[in-house]
């Protein structure tokens, strides 16, 4: 907090300075500077403006009922259940998919990999996935998941196709965390007999947690919001009951609102408002404990 | 460092429970497919089937009546709810596949030729006018164009995207060849979106699925078509009847065969066709008569495979075409 202020701080100084010095603010510094600070506010009031509809729109429908009842085609009667307990099933099974998977790339790339042209080769391949569109990762999924490995349209599917999406991303952000940790930690572990597995472990992981965790973060928001690839590897539109299982069919709130929006009855657009406020509810806790996760391991950093 | 083990604990038995969860479940599923316009019907008949049949568990997917076909033919799904019987290409790869399949029609469609009500020179439109109005390359830029006695203003055409299976069935039924349209009108996918176009434009044209034009009667003018036998404007009354042609058409499910080797799939196609008249209706679609119903029926409780569209395309009358076919192997 401190820090920030002091940030902040430093850089209106100078223009306060040549206030009090000339008497008069230099005009295009004072522009450029307002300039700044509109494009930083836009981008808040959008959010703002956006939050603040959806909401007052969403508002009426939100209600015990609406989160514990499936859809149905009377709009006073319909609910999220089913797509809510959808997209919580689709995002556990992704995290606990891509996180091992992640984190261990990560480590590979980061601590054990030799810079060979081989190795070079795999991380240049990981940066482009992360650019690939949803889309194609949705018709990957659908010939491999789905028809090759016979896993149907099922949550698992839909996971792991989830999964391949935002494997990249957690990737890179768990690399850069990993290489954050300074040198010293590691070099202080070997000098006491660690091995190199006992050095990752015990030291170099917990000091890039925080970053990896935030890394984590942004890709389960992204695949939270995620339509495309689901709709292509045939999350259904109308389910009325929760998986059981990986291997159930499931649905997902996202496809939820999209269904509800383009219903032609003005009650239904009410309850996709009401779908995005349960969906945005959903992601701020996920952000909120992983925060909480953060700090705790934030204390226990190596300084 | 205790808190890096607990974490590394939690996840091995998150991941052992999700391995165990592999179990195969033992539910019950019906599972359907298939066109948007079908949809509203199959998910009210869901909805009232589950309530009644608490064990089993339908789910119902929008693909469009062709991708619900593909679904359908890679035996992934059990029913195919389609806007259009079943195409020879399709009908081809089910020989191919073996499958073979029950064609059912469950209630009729209508679509809704509409314009502004402040529109007031369109009493009528025959087929001739409205085939060069939406001809690909047509020529048809003003209200004058399409009838001299009518104004000289602009003429906004509004319609389904290509994706629609109300596209299609609009460019077969008007054009004779499905497909067949001019490109540069505002199209859309969603309905709604035409509607709107239409109710604030007076110069505006435009056609989509009747339960939509019903929604929203009090915004928009139905024209009624003369395909020869004077103008017929569309109501619940004339489609049922067949008056209204050609822009009616009949709505299908397709069963798989060997789906009705299980219990619940029977259950719920039987459930289906007992009760699709009242939904058909409450959700916007019109009933078939009840004659055809029982002749529907019929076709399902003597397993009757095969389509009756083979060489037919266009209008065609249900009750003449189910009643032949059973009759005629009997």
């Amino acid at each position: 907090m401190s820090e920030d202020s002091r940030r902040f701080a430093t850089k209106q100084d100078p223009t306060k300075a040549l206030l009090r010095r000339n008497g008069r603010a230099p005009w295009l510094e004072l522009v450029f500077h307002g300039l700044c600070a509109a494009v930083a506010w836009s981008a808040l009031v959008v959010l703002a403006v956006l939050l603040f509809y959806v909401t007052k729109r969403g508002w009426s429908v939100l209600s015990w009922q609406f989160l514990t009842h499936a859809p149905s085609r009377f709009a006073h009667k319909a609910g999220v259940y089913p797509a809510l307990m959808g997209s919580l099933w689709l995002i556990g099974l992704t995290i606990l998919i891509s996180v091992p998977l992640g984190v261990g790339a990560a480590i590979y790339l980061e601590e054990f990999a030799r810079p060979t042209r081989w190795n070079r080769f795999l991380e240049l391949n990981i940066a482009n996935l992360a650019g690939v569109p949803s889309i194609i990762y949705g018709v990957l999924g659908l010939g491999v998941f789905v028809r090759w490995l016979q896993l149907g349209r099922s949550v698992l599917a839909g996971a792991l196709t989830m999964s391949l999406l935002i494997l990249p991303v957690v990737i890179i952000a768990a690399r850069e965390a990993i290489r954050a940790v300074p040198d010293s930690i590691r070099q202080g572990a070997y000098a006491l007999g660690a091995t190199r597995w006992q050095t990752v472990r015990d030291h170099v992981l917990p000091a890039a947690m925080p970053g990896i965790l935030t890394g984590l973060i942004l890709s389960v928001a992204r695949a939270l919001g995620e339509t495309a690839p689901l709709v292509t590897i045939g999350a259904l539109t109308y389910v009325v009951f929760v998986p059981h299982s990986p291997l159930d069919p499931f649905t997902v709130l996202p496809i939820q609102i999209y269904n509800w929006a383009s219903d032609y009855r003005r009650e239904f657009h009410d309850l996709a408002a009401g779908a995005i406020v349960v969906l945005l509810a959903v992601l701020l806790s996920i952000n909120a404990v992983a925060v909480v996760i953060r700090h705790r391991f934030e204390k226990y950093r190596p300084r | 460092m205790p808190e890096g083990k607990r974490l590394w604990w939690g996840l091995c038995v998150l991941s052992l429970g999700m391995v165990l969860g592999c179990a195969p479940s033992a539910n019950r599923q019906v599972s359907v497919d298939g066109s948007s316009t079908v949809y509203p019907i199959t998910q009210a008949v869901a909805e009232d089937f589950q309530a009644t049949h608490p064990g089993v568990f339908v789910t119902v997917g929008i693909s469009g009546t062709g991708g619900g076909f593909k679904k359908f033919l890679a035996k992934e799904t059990d029913i195919n709810d389609a806007s259009r019987p079943i195409k020879p290409q399709e009908l081809q790869r089910a020989q191919e596949q073996g499958i073979e399949f029950l064609e059912l029609p469950i209630a009729y469609d209508g679509i809704t030729v509409v314009v502004n009500p402040q529109n007031d020179w369109v009493d009528h439109l025959t087929l001739e006018e409205l085939r060069r109005i939406w001809a690909p390359e047509s020529s048809v830029r003003t209200w004058k164009d399409v009838r001299p006695q009518w104004p000289n203003r602009p003429i906004k055409l509004y319609g389904p995207g290509t994706d629609s299976g109300t596209f299609d069935y609009f460019t077969e039924a008007v054009m004779g060849k499905s497909g067949a349209s001019r490109s540069d009108y505002q199209a859309s996918e969603d309905d709604n979106v035409l509607v709107r176009g239409v109710a604030t434009d007076r110069d505006a044209l435009g056609y989509f699925g009747y339960s939509y034009y019903e929604e929203n009667k009090d915004q928009l003018k139905a024209v009624p078509i003369d395909a020869g036998q004077g103008p017929v404007a569309p109501s619940p009354e004339t489609i049922k009847t067949g008056r209204y042609v050609p822009l009616s058409r009949p709505l299908f499910i397709y069963v798989s065969l060997p789906a009705l080797q299980r219990e619940e799939v029977v259950q719920f196609v039987e459930f289906y066709l007992e009760e699709v008249p009242r939904l058909a209706q409450e959700v916007g679609y019109i009933p078939l008569s009840a004659n055809i119903y029982s002749l529907v029926r019929q076709r399902f409780q003597q397993r009757r495979t095969g389509t009756l569209f083979q060489d037919h395309s266009g209008p065609v009358d249900l009750e003449k075409l189910l009643g032949g076919s059973l009759s005629q192997k009997e």
